[in-house]
């Protein structure tokens, strides 16, 4: 695959090469400045925060850290004196600010339940997409555009339009703030993007591959397994990284469905704000974990990612 | 290795009928070769035979037994695509032992045998490499490798040489009909190009519009075409029709065309008046001033060795080919003498060859003639 003769007759030219860099390289650098900030706030004190001017220069501080994986109550500084040598980091933090740690606070059972629903609807998501597309891309499925349309038209409704209905079936259901419900609902919303990502990828693909396949004496299954799957990595990893996306980032519905055993971390994050005054720098913390997930996955299939979207518009 | 025999079969996708009552035996160790021009339903037969299409009607059977409705997979047949389908994420090693994994044999015995078809080969010193850099010519021979590997009942080929350049795909056609000599494998080898059709089959299946329109050796579709159809689309340039009209009677070895007497193969039916076609191979014309055929030079092709020269004749343009050293000026006035023997006569209304004196000694095909006629 080459992919400077596809792309253009003339080759770009220095000066335009060094426009477009300077254009993307800005365009960067205005991107980055907010996650830089939220990152510099998480390791600032809650004075710090909320100084003004703002502080670009400060001494960093694992407060923020400590407020957001514990809880904590107020003493008397007698209380506070009468207690031996602080245990750790965060227990010297707290104590200076007449606090003890009460305990761990949700935000880790929240980020694992995001962790859980995020990586399960979208594998389910995949895993459904991808068998559905191979579907409609080999076989003769009677009314195959009508049916493509419709998939495609579950996206079309604002998702605020069905909350209420949604919110009333899951109660009755007992889905409500459960994990599952919250698995099933994002595979629902992703599945449509996954069928139309993923047909076009196998469309891509010959047939001949799996008609090979069948004639050396493998099932339609295996020759799908064998054949089929091994050449639509990036475009499985470029789907997969779509419906993550979305899944780990959807507050909506995350907020209407769940409360407690099953909430995610984006409804939780803002509710911290309202502990024990509004503590900036956990909530900065907070959101920077929150980041983690994405940069990895995405930094671990960036290959394919590119190679996925670019794929329709390279040809071999 | 197996015989193959299709009976009376037929495919239509929904209006469009692709094959009509195809009726065909590729003996045991033939080489078979179906030919013709895209759409004629060559492929579609193929893909009924290794069990990817389904046929509407007929039977397809494979040494004696009924395939006609089983699974591709257990047919025991080998396919080469146009665009061999080389698995790109495999080395060559695997992509030739890709079909023995199937069989559940062991790892040792597929090293052996995978190595053992990649001498045959020639292509041993390739087995770790990615098949994604391979030219041309080693890629067919690893899709080769492939399909003779499990040593299946026979081999079908969909025009293996279709996507290679000129110099490799002579070298291949070369090798192909070198390794089935060494193999005799039962093979069906579908083509659109009647140089590799010519040179590699022993017997040739011309289709068009889904019927297949002769079946025979190479020398019997050249010598003889049983149509029209098959008489134009075979050598090059094609045959020449002169047209004349009048019945033909058993026994007459005589027609009039242009006014000029031609001696034509004594014919062996009667047939009623009509529009019907005299057929000559351009190599079947010779320059004579006596003749009274008559026409006017409209250009000439130098060949090297011959010359390929238009005729102006009333009846239309004319080629022949005469040997080079003839100089020959545009509008000078030639006499075209026939070879009285080689000639083919046609009723234009079907396309059908007359029977004449060329049709006297027949070869066999076994039990099906399959000379299919349209009508």
């Amino acid at each position: 695959m080459s992919l400077t003769s596809a792309h253009s007759v003339v080759a770009p030219s220095a000066v335009s090469k060094r426009v477009a860099g300077t254009i993307i390289v800005l365009y960067a650098l205005i991107s980055i400045v907010p996650l830089l900030w939220i990152f510099a706030t998480s390791f600032k004190t809650p004075p710090d925060s909320i100084a003004y001017p703002p502080k670009i220069l400060f001494q960093p501080s694992l407060e923020g850290y400590c407020n957001l994986f514990s809880t904590r109550t107020r003493q008397t500084p007698e209380y506070i004196n009468a207690l031996g040598p602080a245990t750790g980091v965060c227990d010297e933090t707290v104590r200076k600010r007449n606090m003890v740690i009460a305990g761990p606070s949700n935000f880790m059972p929240r980020f694992v339940n995001s962790l859980i629903i995020a990586f399960g609807s979208t594998f389910c998501a995949v895993f459904l997409g991808t068998l559905s597309a191979y579907g409609f891309s080999r076989f003769k499925v009677p009314l195959a555009d009508d049916l493509l349309f419709f998939i495609l038209s579950t996206r079309m409704m604002p998702p605020i339009a069905v909350a209420i209905p949604i919110y009333l079936m899951y109660r009755e259901l007992g889905l409500s703030d459960t994990a599952l419900g919250m698995i099933l609902l994002y595979t629902a919303v992703n599945v449509s993007l996954a069928v139309w990502l993923l047909k076009g990828f196998i469309d891509e693909i010959p047939r001949e591959y799996e008609e090979a396949a069948m004639i050396d004496g493998y099932t339609r299954l295996q020759a799908f397994w064998r054949t089929v799957l091994p050449q639509a990595t990036t475009g499985i990893a470029a789907t997969a990284i779509f419906c993550l996306i979305f899944a780990w980032n959807e507050y909506a519905f995350a907020a209407l469905l769940t409360s407690g055993t099953a909430q995610t971390a984006p409804p939780f994050i803002p509710t911290i704000i309202g502990e024990g005054g509004q503590d900036w720098p956990a909530v900065a913390a907070g959101t920077t974990i929150f980041l983690v997930p994405i940069l990895v996955f995405t930094i671990l299939l960036r290959k394919q990612l590119l190679r996925g979207i670019t794929f329709g518009a390279v040809r071999k | 290795m197996a015989e193959i025999r299709v009976e009376h079969l037929r495919k239509a996708f929904g209006d469009f009928i692709a094959v009509q009552d195809s009726n065909f035996v590729v003996g045991d160790g033939e080489f078979f070769v179906m030919l013709g021009p895209s759409g004629c339903g060559k492929t579609t037969t193929l893909r009924m035979i290794a069990g990817l299409e389904l046929p509407t009607g007929g039977k397809i059977l494979l040494g004696g037994e009924d395939v006609t409705m089983r699974r591709a997979r257990e047919r025991d047949i080998a396919f080469v695509f146009q665009l061999f389908a080389l698995y790109p994420h495999m080395n060559v090693r695997k992509n030739i032992g890709f079909p023995l994994l199937a069989q559940g044999m062991p790892g040792i015995e597929i090293r052996r045998r995978v190595e053992e078809t990649a001498k045959l080969l020639r292509i041993d010193h390739l087995l770790n490499k990615s098949v994604s850099g391979l030219a041309g010519g080693d890629r067919q021979r690893v899709a080769l490798g492939r399909a003779i590997v499990r040593r299946p009942k026979c081999f079908l080929m969909d025009e293996p040489l279709g996507t290679l350049d000129t110099e490799f795909r002579d070298l291949m056609i070369h090798e192909l009909r070198e390794l089935h000599n060494r193999i005799h494998a039962t093979t069906v080898y579908v083509t659109h190009d009647q140089m590799e059709a010519m040179s590699m089959a022993d017997k040739i299946a011309v289709m068009n519009h889904g019927v297949i329109e002769q079946f025979g050796t190479p020398r019997e579709i050249y010598d003889r075409p049983a149509t029209m159809f098959v008489a134009d689309f075979i050598g090059s340039p094609p045959m020449n029709f002169l047209g004349f009209g009048g019945g033909l009677s058993k026994g007459a070895s005589e027609i009039v065309v242009q006014g000029a007497k031609v001696a034509v193969p004594e014919v062996r039916e009667d047939i009623a008046p009509a529009d019907m076609a005299l057929g000559i191979r351009p190599e079947h014309i010779r320059f004579d001033d006596g003749s009274k055929l008559r026409g006017a030079i409209y250009g000439t092709e130098y060949l090297g060795t011959t010359q390929i020269v238009a005729v102006e004749t009333s009846g239309g343009i004319i080629k022949a080919r005469v040997p080079a050293e003839i100089r020959l000026n545009p509008g000078d006035q030639v006499g075209l003498a026939l070879s009285s023997t080689r000639l083919s006569l046609f009723e234009k209304g079907s396309g059908r060859a007359v029977r004449t004196a060329i049709h006297d000694t027949v070869i066999h095909h076994g039990a099906s003639q399959g000379r299919a006629h349209r009508g």
